[in-house]
């Protein structure tokens, strides 16, 4: 049977675009299938802002070496151990690689954003952000003779035997009808299910309607279920996600990092029985950040409030949407719709825990801490107690689903026996999960989307032409 | 949308944008956007005028309409250019230039046809229609008090309101007292005004006329802006000649007046070209209705007065000279009078605002020094 392209490439974001990208370079006839409308091209990817890699020495985009033992360390230090060391040594070792190859593709850089300072030295960052990469990465695939399909859905794969045949896809392009596009060879970069809210009540029961989906809509894991229906051995908590606190006035999905709030460690943070429920002054931004949305997912309602003071207000990045404002503390409970008198107990409760605590230092753990009173919060403890006060709602904004499908050092799928299919490849979010288990190290999912991308469209095509 | 829901609609953006901050190596607006918290009408009028409409900021943009979030930084600045610029000009009859185009239009129209009209009704038709050699030769078609008066007239009118309109957007725009820069900021701003350093796009050129980045629009306006000072250099030098050392004109192929009319003639008779071509052909999304309109008028009237001028030194031997030369006069006198209610006032205000921009970053370096 004659195949249509030598790689089909299922997805649009980072790690599908590296896969056609090499895969051409291989010399490969690539079809990109992506499901979005062009205009909301490239998943998760659009939302991007750095990648992370090593490297030997500074430069005008990185302030220092990153060496790789130190970034492994990162990375082992944030995921309490990868679940494949040997990708995920891999994934650090080629990341040297991908500054010289993006910018040969187009891309431009440009120094860390004002705030981020303290990532210069181990991310590099793409001029204009996730979405201005994917222009020049679909660029350049035009350029090079790669084609691309937009509002193509593919609903399954067509695997025989241990080896793929073909994709079953329906297109707007042909008036919604089923179509078969054979290739010699698949990679699938189609994100993972962290859109898809049935899925997640599977895990989170109905919890999973309050949470808020910061990326694509279009990442509901169809592909990853047709990998696992297929055989594909999965890798990864099928309950865990990366959250933070985000607002809870954001769009359901596709809110981006707009809708993040940094007000935690400002203030305190409470649930709606206007309790308060964890170490607000834990740690260093963002080294903690992460946990909130997991937190507050665990929460009645989902929901959570932060709540500081006029001395505060201003000391962190703006908000998006205007924080609620009120001169007393039971108006704000009210504009909140907590019960004024539990909301001001408690807030009384925290001021005589802060009582005479001032000058907050908050680029260092400072030590300024609760005293008698649970939970403590550590550092930056000040009393709220200058009005007007300000009230933000939080909700878990879901970030990434880990688990995905098992792959080995060429990028290929696994089978639940640990066998690999003849030509079935994954790349990017669908199979992070092979090396990030819990946590997250900043601008590393692009690192791993960038790396296994470019393996499995070198693969994929070396595969496929043969 | 009317001027006050046009500053409302920008400040919900930017407040957008000053949450993402992800075009911040674009240019120096996403910049001063961090330095500010809120957005009133001073704030957003310096950040309209600081765009330099590149479209860098769109094309990035994962929030541009169809997205609930709607953000489309280009246009609505744009818009509010719009609006700034109809609030400081004077007088309120003409500043309406700024919300309905054929005000310039008409005012442009109508001096040129009054210019026109003077000439054939003046100027005794054998006298139009005829050659005319040697020095003076201009003059015996239009006495030389005329055009000199005509033309300072005009100008020095110009000159005014732009003044007054520099000096409100200087104090309207101010959010705090500012330590005034020193000469070096001053330098480096108008150095970064003259070489166009915002038109591109944080590097890989303006997003335009497409979403592709290009070095385009940057290079056919340096051909026009440059092309219209060695045209001014042109008129300058023909001045002194003339009433210094009264030399008469026209003046000889090799001499510096015809060098630096010459060049700059067709310098803007290829840049303004050029821009009128490419703005047909760019993106309507990212742009406001309104200000395309007065883009034109104002390039068209550039691009007549450059071709016109050229026309006048090549025929100027021949009986066409007289009616090329008050035809070039009446799009001077257009251009002059349109010059405080078109686009023309954008050299003020951009200006302005980079100077502004550069002050405030001077400031912020000298804080984060101490």
């Amino acid at each position: 049977v004659s195949a249509d392209y030598d790689v089909i490439v299922v997805g649009g974001g980072n790690a599908a675009m590296c896969a056609a990208l090499s895969a051409r370079e291989g010399g490969a006839r690539v079809l990109v299938l992506e499901r979005s409308p062009e205009y909301e091209r490239g998943g998760n990817t659009r939302h991007t802002r750095n990648i992370r890699c090593s490297h030997a020495a500074a430069d005008q985009f990185f302030s220092g070496p990153y060496s790789e033992e130190e970034h492994l360390q990162d990375l082992i230090g944030v995921t309490g151990g990868p679940a494949n060391l040997d990708l995920a040594k891999l994934a650090v070792r080629e990341s040297s690689k991908l500054p010289a190859w993006m910018s040969a593709q187009g891309v431009h850089w440009q120094q860390p954003l004002a705030g981020t300072l303290h990532l210069g030295r181990t991310n590099r960052w793409f001029l204009g952000g996730g979405k201005a990469l994917l222009n020049t990465y679909y660029r350049a695939a035009v350029r090079k003779g790669i084609e691309v399909r937009y509002n193509a859905r593919v609903e399954d794969l067509v695997i025989e035997n241990n080896r793929f045949e073909a994709v079953r896809l329906t297109a707007s392009s042909n008036g919604g009808g089923q179509e078969l596009v054979r290739g010699r060879a698949v990679v699938v970069a189609a994100g993972g299910y962290e859109a898809n809210i049935e899925w997640l009540k599977r895990h989170w029961g109905d919890a999973a309607e309050n949470f808020i989906i910061r990326g694509s809509a279009y990442n509901d894991g169809m592909l990853l279920a047709a990998l696992l229906k297929a055989g594909a051995k999965s890798m990864g908590d099928p309950k865990g996600f990366h959250a933070i606190a985000v607002d809870a006035r954001a769009p359901k999905f596709d809110g981006g990092i707009v809708t993040r709030l940094d007000v935690v460690p400002f203030g305190i943070v409470v649930n709606r029985f206007s309790r308060r429920f964890y170490d607000e002054g834990e740690d260093i931004w963002p080294k903690r950040y992460a946990i909130w949305g997991t937190l507050i997912a665990s929460q009645p309602g989902q929901i959570a409030y932060g709540v500081v003071d006029s001395k505060t207000i201003d000391r962190f990045l703006p908000p998006m949407f205007k924080p609620y404002r009120a001169d007393s503390l039971e108006d704000l409970a009210a504009q909140l719709g907590l019960d004024p008198a539990a909301f001001a107990s408690t807030l009384a409760g925290y001021n005589r825990a802060t009582a005479g605590n001032a000058d907050a230092q908050m680029q260092r753990l400072d030590g300024l801490c609760t005293r008698d009173i649970t939970p403590k919060k550590s550092n930056w403890a000040l009393p709220i107690d200058k009005p007007p006060y300000y009230g933000l709602p939080l909700r878990p904004g879901i970030t990434f689903t880990y688990m995905g499908v098992a792959v080995d050092e060429r990028a290929r799928v696994l089978d639940a026996s640990g066998r690999a299919f003849r030509n079935v490849y994954a790349a990017g979010e669908i199979m992070s999960g092979n090396i990030l288990t819990k946590g997250y190290l900043g601008g590393f999912g692009l690192t791993i989307g960038s790396v296994f991308g470019r393996l499995a469209g070198r693969e994929a095509a070396a595969n496929g032409g043969a | 949308m009317a001027g006050l829901d046009v500053i409302e609609e920008a400040g919900r953006q930017l407040v957008i944008c000053n949450a993402c901050r992800y075009c911040e190596g674009y240019c120096p607006v996403f910049r001063a956007i961090e330095t500010r918290r809120d957005f009133k009408q001073g704030d957003v009028f310096y950040l309209a005028n600081l765009c330099h409409d590149c479209r860098a900021c769109y094309y990035a943009c994962m929030y541009t309409p169809p997205h609930e979030f709607a953000i489309n930084i280009p246009q609505i600045l744009a818009q509010s250019r719009m609006e700034s610029y109809r609030r400081w000009s004077w007088p309120a009859l003409l500043a309406r230039a700024f919300k309905n185009r054929s005000v310039t239009t008409i005012l442009a129209f109508g001096v040129a046809a009054l210019i026109a009209l003077l000439a054939l009704a003046f100027i005794p038709s054998e006298n139009l229609f005829r050659a005319h050699l040697g020095a003076g030769a201009f003059y015996e078609v239009v006495p030389y008090v005329a055009m000199v008066a005509g033309a300072l007239i005009l100008f020095f009118y110009g000159i005014a309101v732009w003044l007054r309109g520099g000096a409100r957007f200087w104090s309207e725009t101010s959010t705090a007292a500012r330590t005034p820069g020193g000469w070096k900021t001053l330098a480096s701003a108008l150095g970064a005004a003259l070489g166009l350093r915002y038109l591109k796009g944080g590097g890989p050129g303006c997003f335009y006329p497409d979403e592709r980045p290009s070095g385009v629009r940057r290079f056919y306006h340096a051909l026009t802006f440059w092309g219209f000072l060695s045209d001014f250099v042109a008129t300058a030098l023909a001045f002194l000649y003339q009433d210094i050392f009264h030399w008469l004109p026209p003046y000889g192929l090799t001499s510096a007046p015809l060098i630096f009319g010459s060049v700059g003639g067709v310098a803007l008779i290829l840049g303004t070209g050029g821009l009128i071509y490419f703005k047909l052909q760019s993106d309507r999304e990212p742009a406001a209705a309104g200000a395309r309109g007065m883009d034109y008028v104002f390039l068209v009237t550039l691009g007549l007065t450059a071709l016109t001028g050229m026309l006048t030194l090549i025929l100027r031997a021949t009986p066409a000279m007289g009616s090329l030369l008050v035809l070039h006069l009446a799009c001077i006198a257009a251009l002059f009078i349109t010059a405080p209610y078109g686009k023309f006032v954008h050299a003020v205000y951009r200006t302005l605002a980079i100077v502004r921009y550069e002050y405030e970053s001077s400031e912020a370096h000298h804080h984060a020094a101490h």
